[in-house]
């Protein structure tokens, strides 16, 4: 096996791993790092596709390559956002989860 | 031996990746998740792509890892209770882990049948390196070749500045981010305050002038700098300008509009929206990526930094 497809196989199993948190954790701020360790998949499995394209003298594609950069600062620019919202919702309400039943688990017996 | 070594990283990175995940701490969840991001950084340079390797460090792990870590303090200071255990049932669960695991199925039997030979643009960018003036085919590719994805990316960080910026309470709109300095600091913090920014002014210099070349760039060294900025706010040796200082918004909008302006230059001078006369392809593309990295210095550090809470400018007289 080579090295691009060991990766590429490792991005698809990170892929399965943040789905996997985004989808049981209740509290936000738990699926926004599952989402980031979602995206870092995505990247990976981009980035053995560029690896794929070495040439030209190249490591690997740079376009590709150039691609990842600009996802990552997005990816953060929408983490920020996201984290800011989260932040918000626990000052005004008290509490950090979306589950249905949390209003009730947290009001006093 | 190589192998060996890859076969390693990957079996660390899943395992960090699940542990991640399955940490009933919030707190320690982005911990680990700042792993993960140093781990992928790892596996970037393993994949020869050193550029990604740079950004996934100092933005993937460093900054988001930062800003995670913060708002987790925050939540916890403002939650009143102890959160309970809030997992879903054994039987959604396991319905996610059959999902998940088809998903990932799904995406590693796409990898195993890629298409040979690989598809590449490597020659196509090689070709025109010569015109544009620089060594580094990725850069190339974000200032040159596809200039516009970094210009509607400049833009959405703008956007995501003002979309943390209206979360502030109308009180203290125009004010300073985040609770005031505490007055007095760890010895540690405040020594390497004073001694590290020096340095890393001058690495992130390096970083931003040798992409042109070699591994590096506009985004890598934006992100030492707003890191040295943090350093500084955090030891409390500076404090965070007001967001209604016009210093500040006219910095944070410096980069997209003077992208935007050779843009629109591009129409008259050269033949195309961004397209930049040859002749001068490599001197353009070296301002556009200076002005670039100040502004994105600026805009990844507020954006660390979150809404506004304190310290409201007083109203001018006359107004």
């Amino acid at each position: 096996m080579s090295t691009a497809t060991l990766f590429g196989l490792c991005g698809a199993v990170l892929i399965g791993v943040g789905l996997y948190g985004l989808i049981v954790h209740p509290q936000p701020l738990r699926k926004i790092v599952a989402f980031n360790v979602l995206g870092g998949g995505v990247f990976l499995v981009f980035g053995v596709i560029a690896r794929r394209g070495a040439g030209a003298g190249f490591g690997g594609d740079p376009v590709p390559q150039a691609l990842i950069i600009t996802g990552l600062v997005v990816a953060f620019a929408a983490t920020a956002l996201a984290a800011a919202l989260v932040v918000q919702l626990a000052r005004r309400t008290g509490t950090v989860s979306i589950a249905e039943d949390a209003g009730a688990r947290e009001s006093p017996p | 031996m190589a192998f060996a070594f890859d076969l390693a990283l990957v079996l660390l990175t899943v395992a960090v990746a699940a542990w991640t995940i399955a940490l009933r701490d919030g707190f320690a969840a982005v911990v680990a998740f700042v792993v993960y991001g140093a781990l992928l950084a790892l596996a970037w340079v393993r994949l020869g792509a050193i550029d990604v390797a740079l950004t996934e460090a100092a933005i993937g792990a460093g900054l988001t890892g930062a800003l995670l870590i913060g708002a987790a303090a925050a939540v916890r200071r403002a939650t009143r209770t102890a959160l309970p255990e809030q997992r879903p049932d054994l039987g959604t669960r396991t319905l996610a882990a059959v999902l998940c695991a088809a998903v990932a199925g799904s995406i590693a039997a796409g990898v195993l049948l890629l298409p040979e030979p690989a598809p590449s643009l490597a020659a196509d960018a090689a070709r025109h390196l010569d015109a544009t003036g620089l060594g580094n085919p990725v850069t190339a590719v974000l200032i040159a070749y596809r200039a516009t994805d970094t210009l509607l990316e400049k833009v959405v960080l703008v956007l995501a500045i003002a979309g943390v910026w209206s979360f502030a309470p109308d009180g203290v709109w125009g004010g300073r981010p985040g609770p005031a300095p505490a007055a007095s600091q760890p010895g540690a913090l405040l020594l390497l305050a004073r001694v590290l920014p020096p340095v890393g002014v001058v690495v992130g210099a390096y970083v931003l002038w040798a992409g042109a070349d070699h591994p590096g760039g506009a985004f890598q060294g934006g992100t030492i700098l707003a890191a040295m900025v943090l350093l500084v706010v955090m030891a409390g040796l500076a404090d965070v300008p007001r967001i209604g200082s016009r210093a500040l918004r006219a910095m944070v909008l410096a980069g997209p509009m003077v992208f935007l302006a050779v843009g629109f230059a591009g129409v008259v001078i050269a033949d195309a929206f961004l397209a930049y006369p040859v002749p001068y392809a490599k001197p353009i593309i070296l301002a556009i990526e200076i002005v670039l990295t100040l502004s994105i210095a600026a805009t990844l550090a507020l954006l660390l930094a979150g809404p506004p809470e304190r310290d409201a400018a007083p109203a001018r007289p006359g107004q």
